[in-house]
């Protein structure tokens, strides 16, 4: 006879001002084999856990319902709590009457007939858990980083520094992502590449650390602390090993005006090529799409030029497995690029600012690109139509962000501060020009950052307007601006040489993609959702997948650095251990009425169901019957629902306790 | 928000299969968000849509559900690669037998709704409760439940007679 204990939490007020508590507890004492029930003001508080834990010895419980909030939010907790008491932690179920009743009802007499109701269910369940034993796994010690950006490289240090091998995989030819694009850097005015080219180089010459640029990832398959990963290289067409980064190959390249995504498309480059002088690694790649040896089979002047022969034409593809035991996603951001409009995507695109058909309304981007010493104008900040110096130029912040009917209604959080930033570096480099910025608020929380706007506006003469801008025009060699000053409620009109779009920070595109592949959740939006908003900020829902930087939502350097920094602790704790304890709801066969027709294995995504053989004590096969792997087994139960002759249960989910709760109802 | 409940005749009893991954997630968003919803939905938790039996729908029905919402992650999104492809091919052939045994299929609803979509829960039950509300309740397997109690035990005055007089 099972004597179950039933603990009602108020969650201070969260739960108990429209769920009757008491009432709850009452009820629920009458049902058959509740022993105890009771309410409390905070379950999951130091006083409520020992509360669990007393009650279990000195009432003898067998099975505990916990009724609070999400099993999402505090099994763990209260499992742990069970154990303690010296009870199986799976003997301990929970129900979930707060963000599943008093949060999203207001009828207190409907809310506690619910909780009743839910209560009821979990009892029933619990009454048919089983004791289930702890599964331990090896935990591979090393680490996968995915994206060679600010956030990925920050990561894969950590990790490396304490001594775990690291693997870093970079889409692009090099490391550095979009913090290598950046010309300086609020609130200090850093130079970008002066702070990140030393850490770029950090990796390549880190001897714990194996990277991966121009790859992708393939497939991931496994699970935390077990992770086996196909990585695709991508042929570079130039022998890494061999290249010595000399760069007479691009020199002699007879293609030269390539357009260069890394300079924003401003500046042009060879079809062999580094996208920056400063790239790590420093070996070229063959743009195969615009090469003339790929397009025409003539040429090859790189290969004959190559001193030590690096140059490779027939290089294909290659697929690499590795094995890891966690893995940090930090694919990062992209800008919202206006002027599309993705089909199927609620995203609308704004016609009205003339984005790609008139040349001087450039994105910020662009823009950090001819104010960078290193960039295509050689920080002269120049009109990409005739070159010439712009002296009245006009910026406008929120295009994309912070608009619903457009379809994005998040806040891009770094572009107050890095349209601060430009009118300073304009200011600088352009003394007798004017900055003026059109902006709906000025949101400048951070270190600094509040002095660092002000000091655009009172030191160097940035003319900033509250009200959105209507509609852009190009007049003779001018951009007309139409806008409006809500302050004073007028219309203004500016004639522009240059205008500059702060536009909507993004996922990467095809973020959705990896994330199908790593079996993590995303927003509407495509980025990254952690595990929690607030005390699991880095981690994802799926075990031993972390997550850093902009992937997750847009972030300034420093969070994003910050986040890197948490997530490698995280990865760290993880691969500090050797064995890991793992859920044991896994898959498990009763050989007795198995018949061995293999729907299970057809069916397995994980390849956990092997074929066992069954003989007799004189060796003779009886039959042959499915067995899961414990390891493997991921636990989705998508077997037991195919078993036609039902003899494979899924622990924690076995029919016995869903039919029970289903006939609680 | 606080508008006047209105009062119905009928209130339906609804129930969710739903994952753990993306619609339980959804669902608890929900609750974060402080939306609100019928209280008619009561929720069981599974790992994966792939996991839900048939025999789980039906055994709600002949429990008296009047509805019947089953919600996993969206195609492709799925947690364990591939559990919700099974159950959408699964359910695929399985309304086509509730529609022959004569179950009307409005009754039960099949959707996606991911960990990130809490207002999409929303609709998705609040459109089925009015839906079945709208229906009145689901008497098909009740009959037939009654139908079983009758010939099964002995609780009228006729079957005690007859057992009596054996």
């Amino acid at each position: 006879m099972s004597r179950i204990g039933v603990f009602i939490c108020h969650c201070g007020e969260n739960i108990s001002r429209t769920v009757d508590v008491e009432r709850v507890a009452a009820q629920v004492a009458k049902l058959p084999g509740v022993a105890f029930s009771t309410d409390y003001k905070y379950m999951c508080s130091d006083p409520g856990q020992n509360l669990l834990k007393k009650t279990i010895q000195e009432q003898k419980l067998s099975h505990i319902v916990v009724a609070a909030c999400s099993p999402r939010m505090h099994e763990k907790t209260f499992r742990k709590a069970v154990e303690a008491a010296g009870l199986n932690p799976f003997l301990c179920e929970m129900a979930n009457i707060r963000e599943h009743c008093s949060w999203v009802h207001e009828d207190k007499q409907e809310a506690t007939l619910k909780a009743i109701e839910i209560v009821g269910m979990m009892v029933e369940r619990v009454k048919k858990n089983r004791v289930l034993p702890t599964i331990t796994v090896p935990v591979t010690k090393r680490a996968l980083i995915i994206g060679g950006g600010i956030a990925g490289i920050q990561a894969a240090l950590d990790i490396a520094d304490c001594g775990h091998e690291v693997i870093l995989v970079e889409r692009e030819p090099s490391i550095g992502g979009h913090m290598a694009q950046l010309s300086e850097t609020f609130p200090t005015l850093d130079c970008s590449q002066c702070i990140m080219t030393p850490k770029m180089v950090d990796v390549i010459n880190h001897p714990k650390i194996k990277l991966y640029s121009y790859s992708e990832i393939e497939l991931v398959e496994g699970y935390i602390g077990n992770f086996q990963v196909t990585i695709r290289r991508k042929a570079r067409s130039v022998i890494e090993d061999k290249c010595t980064g000399c760069g007479v190959c691009m020199e002699k390249c007879p293609v030269k005006k390539i357009p260069n995504k890394f300079d924003c498309n401003l500046g042009m480059r060879p079809a062999i090529y580094v996208p920056f002088p400063q790239a790590v690694p420093n070996t070229p790649v063959i743009d195969r799409e615009n090469c003339i040896k790929f397009k025409t089979g003539k040429c090859g002047l790189c290969q004959k030029v190559c001193g030590p022969g690096a140059v490779d034409y027939e290089q294909e593809d290659t697929l690499i497995v590795e094995a890891v035991g966690a893995i940090v996603v930090a694919t990062g951001f992209d800008l919202y690029n206006i002027t599309e409009k993705p089909k199927g995507s609620p995203i609308k695109g704004y016609g009205e600012f003339g984005h790609g058909k008139i040349p001087d309304v450039i994105d910020g981007m662009t823009f950090e690109r001819l104010a960078s010493a290193s960039g295509p104008t050689g920080g002269k900040i120049l009109r990409p139509s005739d070159g010439k110096e712009p002296k009245q130029i006009v910026f406008i912040q929120c295009i994309g962000s912070r608009a619903r009917e457009k379809g994005i209604s998040y806040c891009s959080k770094v572009c107050c501060m890095y349209t601060a930033k430009h009118t300073m570096l304009y200011h600088h480099k352009v003394h007798d020009g004017q900055a003026y910025v059109f902006f709906m608020d000025a949101r400048t929380p951070g270190k600094s950052y509040d002095e660092f706007w002000r000091r655009s506006i009172e030191e160097e003469e940035a003319v900033y307007i509250r009200g959105m801008v209507s509609r852009l025009y190009q007049k003779g060699d001018k951009i007309v601006v139409m806008g409006s000053d809500i302050a004073v409620g007028v219309q203004v009109e500016i004639e522009a040489d240059m205008v500059v779009l702060a536009t909507a920070v993004q996922p990467q595109k095809g973020a959705e993609l990896l994330a199908q592949k790593l079996g993590i959740s995303y927003d509407k939006y495509n980025f990254y959702s952690e595990a929690h908003a607030k005390l699991r900020p880095v981690e994802c829902a799926t075990a031993g997948i972390y997550l850093a930087g902009a992937c997750q939502g847009p972030k300034d350097i420093p969070e994003t650095v910050s986040q890197a920094s948490a997530a490698a602790a995280k990865v760290m704790t993880l691969l500090s251990k050797d064995k890991l304890e793992r859920e044991p709801i896994v898959a498990r066969v009763k050989e007795s009425t198995c018949v061995g027709c293999f729907a299970c294995k057809k069916v397995c995504a994980y390849g956990a169901v092997e074929e066992k053989e069954i003989r007799d004590r004189q060796g003779n096969l009886i039959k042959v019957v499915a067995y899961v792997n414990p390891g493997v087994c991921g636990g989705c139960g998508t077997c037991q629902a195919t078993c036609p002759s039902k003899s494979v249960e899924l622990d924690g989910y076995t029919d016995e306790q869903i039919v029970a709760m289903i006939e609680a109802l | 928000m606080h508008s006047e409940k209105q009062k119905h005749d009928f209130e339906p009893k609804i129930i969710a299969f739903v994952c753990t991954w993306c619609t339980y997630a959804g669902a608890d968003l929900a609750g974060t968000s402080r939306m609100q919803y019928p209280a008619n939905v009561r929720v069981l938790k599974f790992p994966c849509t792939g996991r839900i039996d048939p025999v789980f729908i039906l055994k709600a029905f002949q429990q008296g559900a009047d509805g019947v919402l089953v919600s996993g992650c969206h195609p492709g999104d799925c947690h364990y690669i591939a559990g919700n492809f099974h159950a959408r091919r699964r359910f695929a052939a399985f309304r086509k037998l509730l529609e022959f045994v004569g179950v009307d299929l409005e009754r039960l609803q099949f959707s996606w709704v991911s960990a990130a979509e809490g207002g999409k829960w929303v609709e998705v039950v609040s459109d089925l409760t009015e839906k079945v509300r709208n229906m009145g309740p689901m008497t098909e397997f009740k009959e037939l439940a009654l139908e079983e109690q009758w010939s099964g035990a002995i609780n009228t005055a006729e079957l005690k007679e007859a057992y009596n007089e054996i």
